[in-house]
């Protein structure tokens, strides 16, 4: 594996393997010194032509926890602000010598055409891009469902995900219903259909308006980021229109299956799709994911860079 | 008898029949079996079919403005590279082919390129803004006779301004080319919407947008009694409402492109901008009720919307990228390979379609004659037997934006005649014109 561009790129035993990994490297970070030594003299690159504080940061912490060394090249101040295109900015990268490039873009299909082209030869790790997949934003999700709900077994056979809101833009939607299906578990989307794209009834997952009649059953409800945009696009008449249907607030929170988990890919747009209560409670799994996030993509580019899974039990 | 300029020995006309053409100031002098006079230059058209020259009712040539994607020279000079004989300049140059001004200066660089004519096509609306009517009666009486007008990049959305337009041009019997693209539903779209959009996470440009488009203006065309010609249809339902309008009796006429023909919007998938075009690649289905469409002649001609761009118009994301491809040097093999190859058309029906219909329909009364003696020698030979594969380095377009790169397609355009004098000789371009 040369690239993490799409979970379509993916097997069932390659997730599984970045998964199992993943699991070896979380003890590291448990650990007093968080550090291996695995990518020492490697230098990676976090190319991010849009603002992304969260996985910015969790990429450079896995990095650094590897041993890599880590530029940062962000859209405000650099010369991607300044109508650089993504080729010169790709050379530029290449002459520098970077061995891997994550990155974030508001184009979809960028980490692609960067994967593609002859502008450079290291890794491209796609942390987003525009309104198509955020691949380790659903590897850490199905680590942490796993994590906690996970039968004994490697995958998620027999567990039942709910993804809520705007699916039509989200990136962790595509993402996350191409693993979690791979993973087996069934997934339900649930929105407005003003919010579900054409062409949906391809994907292996099942389509629902109604947010009620789905909560009862599923194991996980993963709520997706309303952005401000959309508000005034015709999507839905107004936030709390929205938000009377399709947000998870106490109530509906009552309404869940025993053991079940809440989840939020953040930033979380409190009072929104989402009530500050649920946010916090117990079922809520929000700022575990964000740790969960590091091991995940230290797996990430410990699979792409040092060659290879980490054998389950070797140190 | 003073020898012929050349003479095409053997060569099958569109019907299957052999025949010697003989060529001679600038018209056909004679096409029989045995010519026996003598011959400047004599040409095998044993393995070879002869056609009226091809005329493209959709050129995007770029000049004025975007002299580095396309000159009117290049591009007639790709245009005698695939065929042709005429091409009708798009008014969406830089300035706008809004005044008798512009569309003079581009019929003017048609004639001193002398590969091919270059019939401008007006804009409908000043700047293509779809506001206030151009200059459309000063650019029928200029020197360049425009009849066909056209906002083409952009659709005449406005309906009273559509409908103004239809009327205004019965003066002197004009056509609206319309490009039928609803903006308000295609606002930052980038492809075919539907499954593929879907995955990719691409704005959808639903079948709708131009759907809505022409059944309103079939309706308007009806209703003032006018002309109306569709450029290139991509959709199924868009074949489904030209044929009720025709059965209606509505006089419309309507184009596709050979890329239509061929590609569909999976291609999307690579992210490689060589694929994105207005308006956009569309279904397997669709493009099967196009082939049917045009074989039966509800679609009534092939227009290649040849829409050169530089490089960096398309190495580059995808909704980045500009919409366009090349059309003039493939199209024929795309018709071949699409139509005549699967049986649908025969070389009768592709004259009629790439050649004959769109002079009727652009009024280009010197192009489509009928391949008999006496006709302009306007005329493309070309070998269907051969195979040739697509290499975006050796285009003759200053661009080189095609999506076949790589391709290997049936059919080899070998000479292309123009008023009686080879622009094309066995595939060479000759240096006539302002070479």
């Amino acid at each position: 594996m040369r690239h993490l561009l799409s979970i379509a790129d993916l097997n069932k035993s390659e997730a599984i393997s970045i998964l199992d990994t993943a699991s070896e490297l979380a003890r590291v970070s448990d650990g007093a010194v968080k550090k291996l030594p695995t990518l020492r003299g490697r230098t990676i690159v976090n190319l991010f032509a849009e603002d992304s504080t969260r996985t910015r940061i969790s990429f450079e912490a896995a990095a650094k926890r590897l041993s890599a060394d880590v530029i940062n090249f962000s859209a405000k101040g650099s010369s991607l602000s300044k109508g650089e295109s993504l080729k010169d900015t790709a050379m530029t990268l290449q002459a520098m010598g970077a061995d891997a490039v994550v990155i974030r873009h508001p184009a979809s299909g960028a980490a692609q055409r960067l994967a593609d082209s002859h502008w450079m030869s290291g890794s491209v790790v796609n942390a987003g891009d525009g309104t198509h997949e955020h691949p380790s934003q659903a590897l850490l999700d199905a680590f942490t469902i796993r994590k906690h709900l996970g039968m004994g077994g490697s995958d998620l056979t027999g567990l039942s995900v709910a993804i809520v809101g705007d699916i039509l833009h989200s990136r962790v939607a595509r993402s996350n219903v191409l693993l979690l299906s791979m993973l087996g578990a069934k997934v339900t989307l649930v929105a407005p259909p003003t919010l579900l794209p054409v062409g949906i009834d391809s994907w292996p997952a099942t389509v629902s308006y109604d947010f009620d009649s789905v909560i009862p059953h599923v194991d996980v409800v993963m709520m997706l980021r309303v952005q401000q945009e959309r508000m005034s696009d015709l999507f839905f008449p107004n936030a709390r229109e929205y938000s009377r249907y399709f947000g998870l607030n106490t109530d509906r929170m009552a309404c869940m299956k025993k053991g079940a988990i809440v989840m939020h890919p953040g930033p979380m747009n409190r009072g929104l799709e989402i009530s500050a209560e649920v946010a916090d409670s117990a079922r809520s799994v929000i700022t575990e994911q964000v740790t969960n996030g590091v091991s995940v993509r230290m797996a990430i580019l410990y699979v792409l860079l040092a060659g290879g899974a980490l054998e389950v039990g070797s140190n | 008898m003073k020898p012929a300029d050349y003479l095409i020995k053997g060569v099958s006309l569109p019907d299957g029949k052999k025949a010697d053409i003989a060529i001679s100031d600038g018209v056909i002098a004679s096409l029989s079996n045995g010519f026996k006079g003598e011959a400047n230059t004599i040409i095998d058209g044993s393995e070879c079919v002869a056609l009226p020259g091809l005329v493209d009712l959709h050129t995007h040539l770029r000049e004025p403005g975007r002299e580095d994607a396309e000159t009117v020279l290049s591009g007639s000079r790709a245009g005698a590279k695939g065929g042709f004989t005429a091409l009708s300049a798009m008014a969406n140059t830089s300035p706008v082919a809004d005044t008798a001004g512009v569309v003079e200066q581009v019929y003017r660089l048609g004639q001193e390129a002398g590969l091919l004519d270059v019939f401008p096509i007006g804009a409908v609306t000043q700047g293509l803004k779809g506001e206030a009517l151009s200059e459309i009666g000063a650019m029928a009486d200029s020197v360049a006779r425009v009849r066909v007008f056209s906002d083409d990049g952009n659709c005449v959305f406005d309906p009273l301004v559509m409908r103004r337009a239809l009327e205004y041009i019965k003066k002197f019997g004009g056509l609206i080319a319309q490009h039928a693209q609803d903006p308000r539903m295609t606002i930052g779209s980038q492809m075919n919407e539907g499954v593929v959009s879907a995955r990719l996470g691409l704005k959808g440009w639903p079948a709708v947008a131009e759907e809505a488009i022409i059944a309103r203006d079939v309706l308007l065309a009806d209703h003032v009694k006018s002309r109306l010609h569709i450029c290139h249809l991509t959709t199924a339902g868009g074949v489904e409402i030209i044929r009720w309008a025709k059965a209606r009796g509505i006089d419309v006429t309507a184009e596709v492109t050979p890329h239509h023909l061929l590609l569909t919007d999976d291609l999307a998938s690579s992210y490689d901008p060589v694929y994105k075009v207005n308006p956009p690649l569309r279904t397997e289905s669709d493009v099967h009720a196009l082939r049917e469409a045009l074989a039966d002649g509800t679609i009534d001609i092939v227009a290649t919307d040849h829409a050169p761009h530089p490089t960096e118009a398309k190495e580059c994301e995808w909704q980045e990228a500009a919409f366009g491809m090349l059309g003039l040097e493939t199209a024929l093999s795309i018709v071949q390979k699409t139509m005549v190859d699967t049986g649908l058309m025969n070389w009768v029906q592709v004259a009629e379609r790439m050649s004959i219909t769109p002079a009727r329909i652009g009024g280009y009364e010197s192009h489509g004659q009928a391949l008999v003696s006496g006709s302009i020698a306007n005329l493309v030979v070309i070998n269907p037997t051969q195979k040739w594969t697509v290499d975006r380095d050796l285009v003759v377009s200053n661009s080189s934006n095609t999506p076949y790169h790589g391709h290997e397609l049936p059919g080899v355009v070998a000479h292309t005649f123009y008023k009686g004098v080879a622009t094309l000789i066995n595939g060479n371009l000759t240096s006539i014109g302002g070479m």
